[in-house]
């Protein structure tokens, strides 16, 4: 046991003299990691804001105008420009010049006041058919309350009763604001460790083999699974390490809260880094060249990262896509995550996922273990 | 010429007889986007609702049922009262509750208007919002009903979804989709060549060749292209068929675009070969560098125009931004050159820079 | 001859439908420099992958160092060094750092390590150089720290393949010094090589042709045997048998 851990230590010391001495690639496991987290982190945001919007007002009333004034004025909109024509209005969502084109037809305000209504037409940029509906919801609101302040200068004579409103009052919690930094933070910090432990590890026994040494290592009497732990610690080691650092810049850069527990986070964060690291190990085990192994290692991160539930949630998956997310780590890690960070989640709550790595770290590790043969059959 | 000829050809040969690298590059963003265009969407088929109604009148019940009819949500708990909201949240079992307070329907009667509390789960605020929205519109629909024989409401809304009115999430995602996958598989691809030569040590052969630097790097590219072209026409025709996104604008101009746009990432992979030693660090920038900042800045997902300003300039550098704008104009908004000649341009100016840039490092290391 | 420390008999090897090592048999002593000869491709590398362990028989037997190749391959391992032609230590390490790992990996302490390092490094002449990186060492300087590194734990045997590629005749002169001196001290030295002078120099030799072993013995003898007068035409009487005459 002793001799054992004494040739672990011996293979880590050299680990890392390799990492640090190979200058090109420290700054992209060091500095790269960070420079993203920094800049991306405030890049999620489905808050839709400041929407150009276009107008055509074909009743240049002076209750037309107060309807498109309670629009510029409402925060939500800004005014990019006017028109009569509606080729020209498609033009300007074409263009991107406007997002929302509101048409107010002829005879609005006369038929405000004799009837009591008039439609007015809003072509809204459905491309993306979220913000589409947001948008849809601010206009909503807008002519509600441009209904509800006028109400006196309508006609009554669409009868008595009036149009009752139910307020829907929402809230959010654990997030009231939403911020989706707080929720961004810690998953673009767990895709960053996770890219760049994947890909070191994949890369590591290969290049051993591309360049020949791994033979001088079959002949020495190393075990398996020393060689293994040697090859997975240094590793091991630095994502912790990026993750501290990256904690850190969440809590006092992002100001992302930590309901929970650190040391929770630590323990999951050391075996999520076992499933990691013994895939990489896994895919340099079976792979002859340094490219063969990054390919792999981009296809599943690629997959890791889209489907982790980070940027679209896991339950808009169809069923079997969601099936298979049991199988992506980053999910259930920043599942995990989220739960720790943000609803304070104790290990009881966070059995099922942590369970699932757990099981995870042991097939890859042993799996790594049992590919890399000394002897060739 | 003739040396070019061979050379590229040379190129060609190299990349297909590498028959497992072949089919990646070729199979690989076929699956990619048949994965990721079924798996990535924005509807919630099914909300985990707990209701709790502190009014039991008929206001309240038909609403409810009108919510548990709808086929997204799913009723999980029966809540007596608000604080059995917490713990049913922290346990995951429930993403939504909705409180109707007492003497909903009386109120509603007496005042014209009452609250209603809707309670989600914020630690995803994506669904969070989502099954706000849900909720939100189930509620307007029961007053269209309800009160619809009553009085005219003043201005009417008459809202148009113009290009997507079905609100389908694939018509914004499988676009993107689109310029993520091309863009990770052209840099990838090119972002090996040349530091794959340089450890092999076939460069010195290549560099007293009688090969001009700017033959060098447009030969390498040169076979990417083919490779990429039918990846471009593969990921379109499973656009169409699969997702059924349509093409309302010009189809040839779209292949053309795509084309320019895998070229500006082509030149994005040589342009990192150069400037690193090492294949690892190539393939490491070229994908860890450009994974995340092309998902989040290209507005694949997350809308740019909402992003802090700072972000919206730096976008600005992201290829795949430009391109994405310009594939939703031609597939979903049917425009023509005229809206696009600014996006395809920018398009053009940063191939140029790449490829000048890439060709002045290599021949810097001829000295 | 004394007890033999590498024996072997019909070993053999086959890929698939191909035979790279077919059923050579031979034994080695303590103490003998033993050259293995042989066209590219004759099947050398093998037959040393799998004296060293690396590689399993197919059929056949072979023991190494007291221990069976095909059972007990671990056990060869503590007793054994290695060289291979591409290079078997880390380039972006020093000296002094290859040497603690190597040495490190076999077992050895702290304190021995110390000691067999400095005494090394001073014997090879690089102590000035002993931090500084491998990758802009002359070649045959690595070559010699490789052969050094590879008897740090005080192996009785020491396979070297095509150790002497790539350097002037006079480092290849002072690299068989080396490995007379390591015979004198009783360990037996494995080598396979493509310089037929080299040859010369070993105590037997075998030539291996299409997985066969076509002659064996010392130089003097086989030149006899075959009516030729050196090592070279040897080899091209063995490796192509029809006359050119």
């Amino acid at each position: 046991m002793r001799r054992s851990i004494t040739i672990i230590l011996v293979i880590l010391r050299k680990e890392f003299l390799q990492i640090f001495r190979n200058r090109g690639m420290l700054p992209i496991i060091f500095i790269m990691p960070f420079i993203q987290l920094l800049i991306l982190s405030n890049a999620a945001t489905f808050d839709v804001k400041n929407v150009p919007f276009h107008l055509q007002d074909f009743d240049r009333s002076s209750l037309s105008a107060k309807l498109a004034e309670q629009f510029t004025g409402s925060g939500y909109f800004r005014l990019t420009g006017e028109s009569f024509g509606s080729t020209q209005a498609i033009g300007e969502l074409v263009g991107r010049r406007a997002d929302l084109v509101l048409v107010i037809p002829k005879d609005f305000e006369r038929d405000l006041e004799v009837s009591g209504s008039a439609p007015v037409q809003l072509v809204i940029n459905a491309e993306d058919g979220f913000s589409a509906g947001v948008i849809q919801g601010y206009t909503s609101q807008i002519i509600a309350d441009f209904n509800r302040e006028h109400r006196a200068l309508f006609s009554a004579a669409g009868a008595g009763r009036v149009f009752p409103e139910i307020r829907i009052k929402s809230s959010a919690w654990y997030n009231p604001e939403l911020e989706y930094s707080h929720y961004m933070v810690p998953g673009i910090l767990v895709i960053l460790v996770t890219m760049v432990g994947l890909f070191l590890s994949g890369m590591n026994v290969v290049r051993e083999k591309e360049v020949g040494t791994i033979d001088q290592i079959n002949v020495t009497p190393v075990r398996s699974t020393e060689f293994i732990a040697g090859k997975i610690l240094p590793f091991w080691i630095i994502g912790l390490g990026e993750l501290s650092l990256g904690l850190f810049i969440a809590r006092f850069v992002f100001h992302v809260p930590m309901q929970g527990s650190y040391l929770l986070v630590y323990l999951v964060a050391s075996i999520y880094l076992l499933v990691v690291l013994g895939m990489g190990l896994l895919i340099s085990t079976v792979t002859e060249t340094q490219q063969q192994a990054m390919f792999i290692a981009w296809f599943f991160m690629v997959i890791f990262t889209l489907l982790s539930g980070l940027f679209t949630s896991i339950e808009s998956m169809p069923h079997w896509a969601r099936n298979m997310t049991m199988f992506n780590p980053v999910r259930h890690f920043v599942d995990i995550m989220r739960r720790v960070m943000l609803k304070g989640s104790g290990l009881a709550e966070i059995s099922r996922p942590l369970l699932i790595l757990c099981a995870y770290a042991v097939a890859m590790l042993s799996l790594a273990v049992n590919r890399y043969r000394k002897v060739s059959a | 010429m003739k040396s070019f000829r061979g050379f590229v050809l040379k190129e060609f040969l190299h990349i297909f007889r590498d028959r497992r690298t072949a089919a990646i590059l070729f199979g690989m963003p076929m699956l990619q986007l048949l994965l990721f265009g079924y798996a990535i969407r924005n509807e919630i088929s099914e909300v985990k609702l707990g209701i709790c109604d502190l009014s039991h009148d008929q206001a309240t019940r038909a609403i409810t049922s009108k919510l548990l009819s709808s086929g997204t949500f799913s009723a999980k708990r029966n809540l007596r009262s608000p604080e059995e909201i917490g713990p049913a949240f922290a346990s995951g079992e429930m993403n939504e509750a909705v409180v109707f307070e007492p003497g909903f329907a009386a109120r509603l009667q007496r005042d014209g208007f009452c609250d209603l509390q809707v309670i989600t789960d914020g630690s995803d605020p994506n669904v969070s919002r989502i099954i706000t929205g849900y909720t939100a519109s189930v509620i307007q629909d029961y007053l269209g009903e309800q009160y619809a024989p009553f009085s005219a409401p003043g201005v009417v809304p008459v809202p148009v979804m113009l290009f997507n009115p079905a609100l389908r999430s694939v018509y914004l995602f499988v676009p993107g989709l689109m310029a993520l996958i091309l863009m990770l598989v052209s840099a990838l691809m090119t972002s090996i060549s040349i530091t794959r030569e340089k450890e092999i040590g076939t460069m010195e052969v290549l560099l007293v060749s009688s090969l001009r630097p700017t033959e060098i790097i447009l030969g390498k590219v040169a076979p990417y292209m083919l490779l990429a072209f039918i990846n471009v026409l593969t990921v379109l025709a499973l656009a169409f068929m699969v997702f059924g996104v349509p093409c309302r604008g010009s189809l040839p101009l779209l292949i053309l675009e795509s084309l320019l746009f895998i070229l500006t990432a082509l030149s994005l992979g040589i342009f990192i070969s150069t400037i690193t030693a090492s294949q690892q660090a190539a393939m490491m920038i070229s994908l860890g560098g450009l994974l995340l900042p092309t998902i989040l800045l290209s507005g694949f997902i997350f809308p740019v125009a909402s992003m802090p300003l700072p972000l919206q300039v730096f976008s600005n550098i992201i290829p795949a931004k430009w391109y994405l704008i310009i594939v939703r104009a031609i597939m979903l908004k049917g425009a023509d050159f005229s809206y696009l000649w600014q996006e395809t341009l920018v398009l053009v100016l940063m191939t140029v820079l790449l490829m000048a840039a890439s060709i002045r490092k290599f021949s810097e290391r001829l000295q | 001859m004394a007890e033999a420390v590498i024996h072997t008999e019909n070993l053999t090897r086959k890929f698939g439908a191909f035979t790279a090592v077919d059923a050579i048999s031979f034994s080695i002593g303590r103490g003998e420099i033993f050259g293995f000869l042989g066209a590219n491709g004759a099947g050398k590398t093998t037959a040393m992958k799998m004296l060293t362990g690396l590689l399993r028989p197919t059929s056949g037997s072979a023991s190494v160092a007291g221990f069976d190749v095909r059972s007990e391959p671990e056990k060869i391992k503590q007793n054994i060094g290695y060289m291979s032609q591409r290079f078997s230590l880390y380039e972006d390490l020093s000296p002094k750092e290859n040497i603690r790992f190597w040495g490190g990996i076999y077992g050895l302490d702290r304190k021995t390590l110390r000691e067999k390092s400095a005494r090394l490094l001073e014997a090879l002449d690089l102590q000035e150089a002993a931090d500084t990186r491998l990758s802009s060492l002359p070649l045959g300087w690595k070559q010699k720290l490789a052969f050094s590194v590879a008897q740090l734990h005080e192996p009785k045997i020491v396979f070297l393949d095509e150790p002497t590629g790539g350097v002037d005749p006079v480092t290849r002169r002072r690299f068989w010094d080396m490995i007379y001196e390591t015979a004198d001290n009783g360990i037996t030295v494995f080598v396979t090589t493509h310089y037929m002078d080299e040859a010369e120099y070993c105590d037997r030799i075998s030539i291996m042709v299409d997985g066969r072993m076509a002659a064996i013995g010392t130089p003097d003898a086989l030149k006899d045997e075959f009516g030729v007068s050196s090592i070279d035409d040897l080899f091209i009487r063995l490796v192509r048998p029809t006359p050119i005459e």
